[in-house]
């Protein structure tokens, strides 16, 4: 018995074993390492103006990613967070330019663009079982067309943004970018969630074990739409601080961006078949691939190589991800055998 | 009667589409028995259990708990309720710690309803202390034994304190220690005045844990009565309908010349120095403990494992190290024990299984003909009698027995020398085996050579000419058909020179 009250206490060098063990850890290191062979060539690098220019720049990245990872985590995946990020980025810029709305509102408007987008995924997935790679994909379009329509063609300029609303993509708050410091909120307040409440585990649950998600008595369907939603609200809400950042907005905002989000979230340790990952490591994962590209520019490589990196990174991310698992379940079945000798 | 009915289902029906699974089933359980199901495969008793668990919902019928009429409106309502099911398919979460897995959805909660995990990880290592097993409650499921995914299933149920414990085949994968220990749950739970409903197809374990048993067929209730009043060969009738024929059929074959010759064969962990031959017209038995290194031995054979030293010949011709496709070509088969994971596409149809491993023959210019697929596969299901609907059907709508079945006919297809089939018969039911038995009979009097890994004692006495016996890795004995018996195959495996454990 007092075997197993002390076994209770968490040793702190186990923690920190843990602790190093994690792939947050490893990407962060990736990432200092990076930041520093760099700066050995350009010492401007490691300036402050320059770290901000690398946060603020994985900041829209890293928020999407977080979204993207709860819908992963599921087993599910969702294609439509850059499309939705340019409707909300384009109808936030047309309030302001043409209702004036308040700047706080802003933020709300670009919220709910995504969260009805969001919402109009998870029911589609969820009620006609389609495979939400197709279904999110079909969004993807179907939203980059209405936005069409909705721009017609037009722009909406920096003159019609109130100031107040895109200091929020230059101003810094002791040191730290704005953007940077609202996505790490995010994130924290995700993360955490994410580890510490029953609702946000059965999405680990269902990404796991679908099957056996049934049999605990999971609400899959509800879980599911609720990743889709939150997934949409964050992309809205990075639509309206993409409009902060970049100040003017036509119909084109956000495109590609899924991919990179999807390339940042599983080099952040998130499976992609889902059950396991983190949105901290989403986020650094995000921070990882801002960070070489970055580098390149810094280092005056050319960009062509940019990409080429990124998916060797991806490759690499995945690669690694199965050798690990491998290992462990081998180590695993090790000790098992070893303890059926005894 | 004495004892109040802790659960009774009456007059259950259902039906999916046109199939009847259960016809007016009916079954009683008491608080503080062991209750045995039997049946056949196809009998209806998965059936059953779904709808004591809430995973279906019967078209007709009554169930009650502790007599208040209950209707469980998914498998959460029926756990609340003090049902638990173990499937047989251990269902865990192979990312999540093993203690998450036994809370999942009720995870104990401190302040603001945030997860208190110290408290979780305490309340599984309590409910290890109680079944006597040590499992790290941290540690991530996956990588987890069969018997230790099943201790999990076993710990959820206990978490729920359930008045009704219903076992699917649980002894299915576990050694026969682990089985005892199994049975000591079985008495504690029901010293705790829960009812337990226990299905398995090994007649011993119901004479051995149960007080009464409850047989079906065709997805009706045949009989219940206390297991005092049957005999095996009472509740194979009332199983099957039917007298059976012998389950083990034994044809007299003279032994021809020498198929497989192994020498010296090592395994740079598991095994060493092992060396036998088949031959043609025979079936040769390994014997042995789990974890003895059988399956390892024949996976080196048929050179899925590298060997580290030591030469496999077919027909004396020396196979190279660690390739399966040689092995193949040189007219071996291997039927992996674990048919789901290693010898079926599950999502593909029956003719498309069949034929995956003789596609070769089947294609022309590279292209595969779907009409010879189906006559190939329609051939052997007939010679297998294999029991099915459509042959374009899914093989994970078929039921246990007949899946063996198509693994079977898809080796068999390839006409082999020399079959190599770990675990012939487990898990499926008593009908099918002796229809295994008859194949496999019938295979070696045509000729073919038979490697055989059972852990079925029975079943190594009834079918083998020759039994190998292995200890820890290293061949200890080689019986002839006259000398195995159950004290010298147990006395070569388990080490012991008298005695021989129950």
């Amino acid at each position: 018995m007092t075997a197993v009250v002390e076994r209770d206490r968490i040793d702190p060098g186990a923690r920190l074993l843990g602790l190093l063990r994690a792939r947050e850890f490893g990407i962060a290191l990736l990432i200092v390492i990076v930041v520093l062979v760099t700066a050995i060539n350009n010492h401007n690098f490691i300036k402050a103006d320059s770290i901000q220019q690398l946060l603020s720049g994985a900041a829209l990245i890293a928020l999407l990613g977080v979204g993207e990872t709860l819908v992963i985590v599921t087993r599910n995946v969702d294609l439509s967070v850059g499309s939705v990020l340019g409707l909300s980025a384009y109808l936030v810029g047309d309030l302001f330019k043409y209702h004036h709305i308040p700047v706080w509102s802003g933020f709300a408007v670009g919220i709910v663009v995504g969260a009805v987008c969001g919402a109009v995924n998870g029911f589609i997935v969820t009620v006609t079982r389609v495979p939400s790679l197709v279904v999110t994909l079909g969004m993807l379009y179907v939203i980059r067309g209405v936005l069409g329509v909705i721009v017609n063609g037009h722009r909406i300029a920096s003159e019609a943004i109130p100031n107040t609303f895109s200091a929020v993509g230059y101003r810094s708050f002791l040191g730290l970018p704005w953007l940077a410091i609202i996505v790490a909120l995010v994130v924290v307040v995700v993360g955490y969630a994410m580890r510490s409440y029953r609702p946000s585990r059965d999405f680990y649950a269902i990404g796991s074990n679908p099957d056996a998600a049934v049999l605990a008595g999971v609400p899959i369907g509800r879980r599911v739409f609720t990743a889709f939603l939150i997934s949409g609200m964050l992309a809205g809400l990075a639509g309206a601080l993409f409009l902060a950042l970049h100040t003017q907005i036509d119909n084109s905002g956000g495109t590609g961006y899924e991919l990179t989000v999807i390339a940042a979230v599983v080099v952040g340790g998130v499976a992609i078949f889902g059950g396991s990952g983190t949105v901290v490591g989403a986020a650094l994962g995000a921070l990882l691939l801002n960070t070489i590209n970055q580098a390149l520019v810094a280092s005056r490589i050319s960009a062509f190589w940019n990409q080429a990196i990124a998916g060797a990174l991806l490759l690499a991310a995945i690669a690694f991800d199965r050798w690990l698992l491998l290992r462990n379940t081998r180590k695993l079945q090790a000790a098992e055998g070893a303890h059926r000798d005894l | 009667m004495a004892p109040a009915a802790r659960l009774a289902l009456t007059g259950a029906t259902k039906s999916f589409g046109a199939v009847r699974a259960l016809e007016d089933a009916s079954i009683t359980l008491f608080a503080g028995e062991a209750h045995a199901l039997l049946g056949e495969n196809g009998a209806g008793k998965s059936t059953l259990v779904k709808i004591l668990g809430g995973v279906y919902r019967g078209d007709a019928g009554a169930l009650t708990l502790d007599g208040q009429l209950v209707d469980f409106a998914g498998p959460a309502a029926a756990q609340a309720a003090g049902v638990s099911i173990i499937y047989q398919e251990p269902s865990l979460f192979a990312d999540l710690s093993v203690a998450e897995n036994i809370f999942m959805g009720r995870q104990p909660v401190g302040t603001g309803r945030r997860i208190d995990r110290r408290a979780m990880e305490r309340g599984a290592r309590d409910i290890f202390t109680q079944l006597g097993v040590q499992l790290d409650a941290s540690r991530p499921a996956r990588g987890l034994s069969v018997a230790d995914q099943q201790i999990v299933e076993i710990a959820k149920a206990l978490s729920f304190n359930a008045r009704v414990l219903v076992m699917d085949e649980p002894t299915a994968a576990l050694t026969s220690v682990e089985v005892l220990r199994l049975y000591e749950v079985i008495k504690t739970l029901r010293a705790r005045g829960a009812a337990v409903l226990f299905i398995s197809h090994r007649l011993e374990e119901v004479f051995a844990c149960c007080q009464r048993a409850t047989i079906m067929r065709d997805g009706r209730f045949v009989r219940t009565a206390p297991v005092e009043e049957l005999t095996i060969d009472s509740i194979i009738r009332s199983m099957v309908g039917r007298d059976l024929d012998a389950l083990f059929p034994k044809t007299v074959t003279e032994r021809g010349e020498v198929v497989l010759e192994v020498e010296n064969l090592c395994s740079a962990l598991v095994f060493r120095d092992i060396s036998f031959t088949v031959h043609k017209g025979e079936i040769v038995a390994l014997a042995g403990l789990v974890g003895a290194g059988r399956t390892e031995v024949a996976r080196a054979v048929f050179g899925v494992d590298r060997r580290s030293s030591g030469t496999v010949r077919v027909n004396g011709k020396e196979l190279p190290n660690g390739s399966p496709l040689a092995a193949m070509a040189a007219g071996m088969a291997l039927v992996p024990e674990d048919r789901r994971q290693q010898g079926l596409v599950m999502d593909l149809g029956i003719d498309q299984n069949v034929a995956l491993a003789s596609l070769s023959r089947l294609s022309r210019l590279g292209l595969i003909r779907r009409s010879s697929e189906r006559d190939l596969a329609t051939t052997w299901a007939a010679r297998l009698q294999l029991k099915y609907g459509r042959m374009r059907n899914p093989v994970s709508m078929l039921s246990g027995g007949n899946q063996q079945k198509v693994v079977l006919g898809k080796w068999l297809a390839r006409e082999p020398l020399l079959l190599i089939i770990d675990e012939p018969t487990r898990g499926i039911d008593v009908g099918t085996k002796a229809e295994v038995h008859r194949i496999l009979d019938e295979l070696v009097a045509n000729g073919m050579a038979v490697l055989m890994i059972s852990s079925e004692l029975p079943e190594v006495l009834g079918m083998a000419d020759r039994v190998l016996v292995l200890r820890e890795g290293q061949l200890i004995a080689e019986l002839t058909r006259d000398e195995a018996n159950e004290q010298s195959i147990m006395r070569a495996a388990t080490g012991q020179t008298t005695g021989v454990p129950a």
